[in-house]
């Protein structure tokens, strides 16, 4: 039986930390991230875990040691924000082409500047090509379900790379709602212990990581992480299935939202997915056909599967809650189109821009992006990359 | 993936046999790597001079002085890339370098 | 859609507004609904005006904005009248409450012509009375239970009971003054 509980976003990653109870813990606090940290420590006092937690003087110095301790041999994580993700900027490029399986539970908020803690998602849009697997959550029930899955995903064999699990700053970090959690020995059996083939403290086999690579092998070596991410797909697809046939919540690469028969499509990640469904709900009861693609993985990139479940779309409204300045969409859009256009799509593709720096994305801005896609839809020229929620004169 | 089969990943090898994060398995694998077939100048021991002070041992920046039961032996020219390191600190003049290998 | 009670807070940073939209989130959540209860985001500095947001349904709550059309208001700080627009965007069906020492008809003058209905409440007199110290929260949440009726009094009270015993497990002789505070806060809002 689930247990129905009331939690924040932070509280609810707390708890599956604690539930999944890695070994090492290394993390510095920012806002909006600090009570993860914070939470996980008091359960280490309390005695309720056995994690390693170890503060450090910076986020740089926080990766470096998550780093560490997976390569010895470690389950390991860390949490942060923002700027202190730029702050590990070069040790994320590390972990991942160490293809260590290490955790980042990741509160998305703007980078500075202008200094900001509020939501937004250039901080992990900005890592994307860290080579990362990137998974996303609309709320705190998907930010839990997602931790719980994440060492599952990363750990595999044929995957072996870090795993940011990532969610929206405030809006669900520091929202209370209801939750179903599970129970700690489901917890445990799904997650299983980690039992690394490779790893520094094994005395029965000396091992070297992380050596320098000459030209002669650095791009076999990318290839081979490219390799991994792909690998990564399969994997995602088996663990959302095993999770939900535990919980009864199963997951994907996305969740579609009335979107088999709609003409007009929004895509979109994270909490205003689920005001979005409110404004489709709203307007099918108008007889207009809308619906929403909510993306959860963005890395490993489910671009073909994107393009296959958008075919229908006469017009599709892709909304990015970061900037990219390439002056004609942002970054989602610029991969979605990407996809649509090897997909051969005839779709009208219109890329906004929304909810920077905390911003408020309400039910009535998905209404005047549905509005103006079904425009687009009847042939009527409309700007093709433009801000919702904007001050102009 | 055993210790030896580091061996076989060479600068031809395949993608797919590139290990995973470039790691690698098992003690002391630069012993495989001929770094004496580099050597442009090669030097020369000399025992009759030699008063085994060691301090030629711990200079060597390839490990090529072996020493054993507190005597070093002659060169690893496996190794040795022909620094001359070793040929300066000897105070005894017991190491000299000769052109070519 | 009006299956869910939305309510947003008025308060200054330090007086427990945050809190007390936690609190009722928590109270209700406890009374088998799906709740939302958050601050507006952004740094917390004393004094300063800030708002906090509850959803409160029996349906499942999917917007994550904030609230521009609430049907209740809680107004925690009078002074806030003059500095912040209240009742912006709040339904007439709804109401209004406000923690003041003044007489109702004082009071609506400031309201910006609002024709709902307008709730006051003492909650400096009723925490001082029953807590010794001035901290609104307990009191203003009673009010706001009542004039919603997102509840019944009786399990208000008991839950709210057992919340305190939990929070205050190290502090039980608090328990009753802030209980009090609920009870006279409940009779006393109009």
């Amino acid at each position: 039986m689930a247990i129905r509980e009331r939690l924040s976003g932070n509280e609810a990653v707390a708890y599956a930390i604690k539930q999944v109870n890695p070994d090492v813990m290394p993390a510095f606090p920012i806002t909006p991230s600090t009570e993860i940290p914070q939470l996980v420590a008091n359960y280490i006092a309390n005695g309720e875990i056995d994690t390693e937690f170890i503060p450090v003087e910076s986020e740089h110095s926080a990766m470096s040691a998550t780093i560490g301790a997976s390569a010895a041999g470690a389950r390991a994580l860390t949490a942060t924000s923002s700027c202190g993700m730029a702050l590990m900027w070069e040790l994320l490029y590390v972990a991942a082409s160490n293809r260590l399986p290490l955790a980042l539970t990741l509160v998305n908020r703007a980078l500075s500047g202008p200094i900001n803690i509020n939501c937004d998602h250039s901080d992990s849009m900005g890592a994307r090509d860290a080579g990362w697997i990137q998974i996303y959550a609309e709320n705190n029930q998907e930010v839990y379900d997602n931790f719980i899955q994440a060492y599952r995903i990363s750990e595999h064999k044929d995957v072996h790379l870090p795993i940011m699990i990532c969610q929206d700053g405030f809006i669900t970090s520091h929202a209370l709602a209801n939750i179903e959690l599970l129970e700690d020995d489901k917890v445990k059996n799904f997650v299983g212990e980690y039992q690394p083939e490779n790893y520094l403290l094994n005395e029965q086999e000396t091992m070297a990581l992380g050596p320098y690579a000459v030209s002669n092998y650095y791009m076999e070596t990318k290839k081979a992480q490219v390799e991994a991410m792909k690998n990564a797909k399969q994997v995602i697809l088996d663990v959302g299935k095993e999770f939900g046939e535990m919980s009864g919540r199963s997951y994907g690469f996305f969740e579609e939202y009335k979107l088999s028969d709609a003409d007009y499509a929004v895509v979109i990640i994270g909490s205003a997915a689920g005001t979005t469904k409110d404004a489709i709900d709203e307007l099918r009861e108008k007889g207009i056909k809308a619906g929403l693609l909510k993306l959860r993985v963005f890395r490993p990139f489910p671009a073909e599967e994107i393009a296959a479940a958008l075919k229908n779309c006469k017009a599709i409204g892709i909304m990015d809650r970061s900037e990219g300045f390439n002056g004609q969409a942002g970054p989602l859009t610029a991969e979605i189109s990407a996809a649509l256009f090897r997909a051969k799509s005839q779709a009208k593709v219109v890329s906004y821009i929304y909810g920077l720096g905390g911003r408020d994305y309400r039910v009535e801005d998905a209404l005047e992006v549905f509005d103006e896609l079904k425009e687009a839809a009847n042939g009527k020229e409309v700007e093709q990359f433009r801000y919702i929620g904007l001050r102009s004169r | 993936m055993a210790a030896s089969d580091i061996s076989k990943i060479t600068e031809k090898s395949p993608w797919q046999d590139i290990t995973e994060g470039n790691q690698i398995y098992g003690p002391g694998t630069s012993r495989l790597f001929n770094t004496g077939e580099w050597r442009t100048n090669t030097p020369v021991f000399d025992a009759d001079k030699c008063t085994q002070c060691l301090l030629c041992t711990p200079v060597c920046p390839d490990s090529s002085i072996p020493v054993t039961n507190g005597k070093r032996k002659d060169f690893d020219y496996e190794h040795c890339k022909g620094c001359g390191i070793c040929a300066k600190v000897c105070p005894f003049g017991a190491i000299s370098m000769k052109e070519g290998q | 859609m009006k299956n869910t009670v939305e309510i947003r807070w008025h308060g200054r940073g330090g007086q427990g507004a945050k809190t007390a939209a936690l609190l009722l989130a928590d109270v209700c959540f406890k009374h088998g609904k799906n709740v939302q209860g958050f601050p507006e985001y952004g740094p917390e500095r004393m004094g300063a005006p800030i708002t906090a947001y509850n959803r409160i349904s029996d349906d499942e709550l999917r917007v994550h904005s904030n609230i521009y059309d609430p049907d209740y208001v809680v107004v925690v700080d009078e002074t806030l009248l003059e500095a912040i627009d209240v009742t912006a965007g709040l339904s007439e069906d709804g109401g209004i409450v406000i923690n003041t020492q003044k007489p109702k008809e004082e009071i609506i003058p400031h309201l910006k012509g609002y024709k709902g209905k307008v709730y006051t409440i003492d909650a400096r007199r009723i925490s001082e009375e029953a807590l010794g110290k001035y901290f609104p929260n307990s009191p203003m949440l009673a009010a706001i239970v009542a004039v919603s009726k997102v509840m019944e009094k009786d399990e208000f009270l008991s839950q709210m009971e057992t919340s305190y015993q939990h929070k205050f497990a190290k502090k039980p002789e608090v328990i009753e003054g802030n209980m009090k505070a609920l009870r006279m806060a409940f009779e006393e809002v109009k």
